[in-house]
């Protein structure tokens, strides 16, 4: 049991360091192609051994720390960011259980009862470390995109948080494997299309993506909080950010799209990560279409939005779902 | 070095309020190397928060000395250093100085080199609102358009190319007329860009113009009045989204634009966005007055043949005694101007581009010195950006369209 969950856990954490690297070139190409140009496409074929490449050179760059920083947290800040990363898709389910010559092996780490106040305790740890890095590194523009990160995560961890409410009630549970499971006829984005939408948009804020990337916002803040940050502490923040950005890919298909549910996955329970990964890879592809099209909008108005509308909404939803499902259910 | 003057610390704190002092606000140092600042401009920023108590710009990181170096060139060769000046409209800065100097010395210029001037620096123009559409729209984070727009100036850098032999420097537009007629290829080409470019336009407006993010971010922000834009002496956009159509080529035609049948656009909310739609309409015109010189190109010579002052063609050079001695002349020497002084002015993407030419009877001038539209534009940020988030400040310098090149001669 104990060697079954390591090895699960080697996976997961390469899937995703490796899942991470690849996810920049995604970006990097489908953006190229949605703005007329071609991308990194030098290094092996189709740029693929462009990320190697991306990370021999952050590896070997030498590692600035500014005079003045708090040198351990500093430091630290990067690691905090990326740890909660790393460990937040322990608990979403690849598929169902998989039978290799008698033995029975389980497509996902593990099956926690509070599944989804356990992502909810783990992504909110990794805004420390932005804050952290904003005020550690003794920089104004960093200071700023440390605050604004802050503000931004508080004002969008309610409404994510509510979001979760409605596939919780309608499947009864808050293990992620019972909801992908109550999925299996309907996925929950038709019974709950509101929840979703709020759960997107403060997914985008949550992973500080485009329209929501103000603690970075390179026009304003040059790069906000990871300003003084060189090398291989730097890649780490974008290695967080982009493996933050499959976790949420991932909650978000378990949640709302199915999961690894689809045509002819109880017969072949294998085919549960390819849906996985399908519907991933499309969410991915959407909010980098979203970077490639929108304008920043304000921080002010993203408080404002968070607090007098998405919250509102999601509060609202969270009752109208469970008046709805007293009445069905009797 | 003995004139350089000591400022101490004391004597610049005017510049930001006693709450700066006590350490209330916060002092941010905008640029020189900041991507938002459109090349090398500084912005000293006091913020309350994000939001912008004062703003104090601080221009000349990118003084070239242009104007000076002007000084010692003969007016022929003076010309190739405007080109660097505002490097998104070279042909105008051409332009403008050739007219300060066939004024000076006058010297008429054929219809066709009118029409063919006409049609540049248009195409001059749509090329600079497409960078500044770009990266104003940049400076909001869409980043899409910017790479568009680049796309479509491409053609334009293709047609300067084909006429010149140079992509930016052109120096094209010589007193006098221009250096040679245009290439057999180059009406194809100005037809072929007027017919790609009105569905582009459309699909950029169709990215922003009713996009609600983009609204948000534009709507209401920067606002200056109408009478504050004429104290500071604005120009361009700026005053023409303030409601008022002022405008050099209806103005004070020069080149021949009273020919062309044209609108002003102007707006009256003079905030960000009314100067983004006043500048995407002005691309629009612009097409219209290209397509109008074209279709009614004059042919004829492109060269004043007062070879006093211009050069004579090649061809005459082997055939013609006097031809070759006013070459020898022309490029050895230079001609001489009278000691007087002139003013010429255009209309440039940013406002009014002037230029005061003083001759002193020898082949060189005496000053140069050009009446930029940017460096007064810039006068106004302080006014634009007070009690405005930093988030809008990018957008505001955006709006202002500034190139440093401009500012700091």
């Amino acid at each position: 049991m104990l060697v079954e969950w390591i090895i699960k856990s080697v996976v997961i954490v390469l899937f995703m360091t490796a899942g991470f690297a690849y996810v920049t070139l995604y970006e990097r190409r489908l953006l190229a192609r949605m703005q007329t140009r071609i991308g990194p496409n030098r290094a092996g074929p189709f740029g693929l051994l462009q990320p190697v490449a991306d990370g021999i050179k952050l590896i070997f760059k030498e590692e600035l720390v500014p005079h003045n920083a708090d040198k351990l947290i500093f430091t630290l800040a990067p690691v905090i960011t990326v740890i909660p990363a790393l460990i937040i898709t322990a608990v979403i389910p690849w598929g169902d259980t998989l039978t290799i010559g008698g033995t029975k092996i389980t497509l996902y780490l593990t099956d926690v009862n509070i599944g989804i106040l356990y992502l909810m305790a783990v992504t909110s740890i990794s805004v420390y470390g932005i804050t952290l890095a904003g005020w550690s590194s003794n920089n104004k523009y960093a200071l700023l995109g440390g605050l604004r990160a802050t503000a931004q995560m508080i004002s969008y961890e309610l409404a994510l948080g509510l979001s979760f409410v409605g596939p919780i009630l309608i499947a009864g549970s808050m293990s992620l494997l019972d909801i992908v499971k109550a999925q299996s006829s309907i996925p929950f984005i038709l019974l709950q299309p509101a929840g979703f939408i709020i759960f997107f948009l403060a997914s985008l804020a949550e992973v500080n993506r485009a329209p929501f990337d103000m603690p970075e916002a390179e026009q304003e803040l040059t790069a906000g909080y990871h300003v003084e940050y060189s090398g291989m502490k730097f890649a780490l923040f974008f290695m967080a950010e982009y493996i933050k950005l499959i976790a949420v890919a991932m909650i978000g298909s378990t949640l709302f799209l199915g999961g690894y549910q689809g045509p002819f996955v109880d017969q072949f329970p294998i085919l549960g990560p390819v849906y996985l990964f399908a519907k991933v890879i499309i969410w991915l592809g959407v909010f980098i279409w979203l970077r490639a099209t929108l304008p920043r909008i304000r921080y002010d108005r993203l408080m404002a939005f968070g607090w007098k509308i998405m919250f509102p909404i999601a509060l609202l939803n969270v009752l109208v779902t469970a008046v709805v499902l007293v009445l069905v259910g009797g | 070095m003995s004139d350089v003057r000591e400022v101490t610390l004391e004597e610049l704190r005017h510049l930001v309020s006693e709450r700066a002092l006590s350490g209330e606000t916060m002092l941010l140092n905008m640029g020189p190397q900041h991507p938002s600042t459109h090349g090398v401009l500084r912005l000293l920023l006091e913020l309350d928060g994000e939001i912008v108590v004062n703003c104090i710009p601080d221009i000349g990181f990118l003084h070239t000395g242009v104007e000076k170096n002007m000084e010692a060139k003969t007016y022929q060769k003076a010309e190739v250093m405007t080109d660097r000046l505002d490097y998104l409209y070279n042909i105008g800065n051409n332009l403008v100085y050739s007219m300060a100097v066939e004024k000076l010395v006058n010297l008429d210029v054929p219809p066709r080199a009118q029409a063919i001037r006409v049609i540049l620096t248009e195409l001059s123009r749509i090329a600079s609102h497409l960078i500044w559409l770009g990266t104003s729209a940049l400076d909001l984070a869409a980043m899409s358009v910017f790479l568009y727009g680049m796309r479509e100036r491409e053609y334009i850098l293709d047609i300067f190319e084909l006429v010149s032999g140079q992509r930016m420097m052109t120096t094209y537009v010589r007193p006098g007329g221009l250096w040679r007629d245009v290439p057999v290829e180059f009406e194809d080409a100005v037809r072929n860009f007027l017919k790609i470019m009105p569905k582009r336009l459309d699909e950029y407006e169709a990215l922003l113009t009713k996009n609600e993010l983009f609204l948000d971010r534009t709507k209401g922000i920067g606002i200056i009045s109408k009478e504050d834009c004429l104290a500071y002496g604005l120009s361009g956009p700026i005053l023409r989204a303030a409601g008022m159509a002022y405008d050099l080529r209806k103005a004070r035609p020069y080149s021949g634009y009273e020919q062309y049948d044209f609108d002003i656009p102007t707006q009256t909310d003079s905030d960000i966005y009314a100067r983004y739609l006043v500048r995407v309409e002005e691309m629009r015109q612009s097409l219209r007055i290209i397509r109008q010189a074209l279709d009614t190109l004059p042919f004829g010579p492109v060269r004043s043949n007062n070879y006093k002052f211009v050069p004579p063609p090649r061809s005459e050079i082997g055939t013609s005694m006097e031809a070759l001695i006013h070459h020898f002349k022309l490029w050895t020497e230079g001609f001489s101007a009278p000691k007087e002084y002139v003013h010429a002015a255009v209309e440039s993407p940013r406002g009014e581009l002037g230029v005061y030419l003083e001759g002193d009877g020898g082949p060189k001038p005496l000053r140069v010195h050009y009446r930029t539209p940017t460096f007064v534009n810039l006068q106004a940020l302080p006014l634009l950006t007070r009690g405005h988030f930093v988030a809008d400040v990018v957008g505001i310098i955006g709006s202002i369209d500034i190139v440093l090149g401009d500012a700091d001669r």
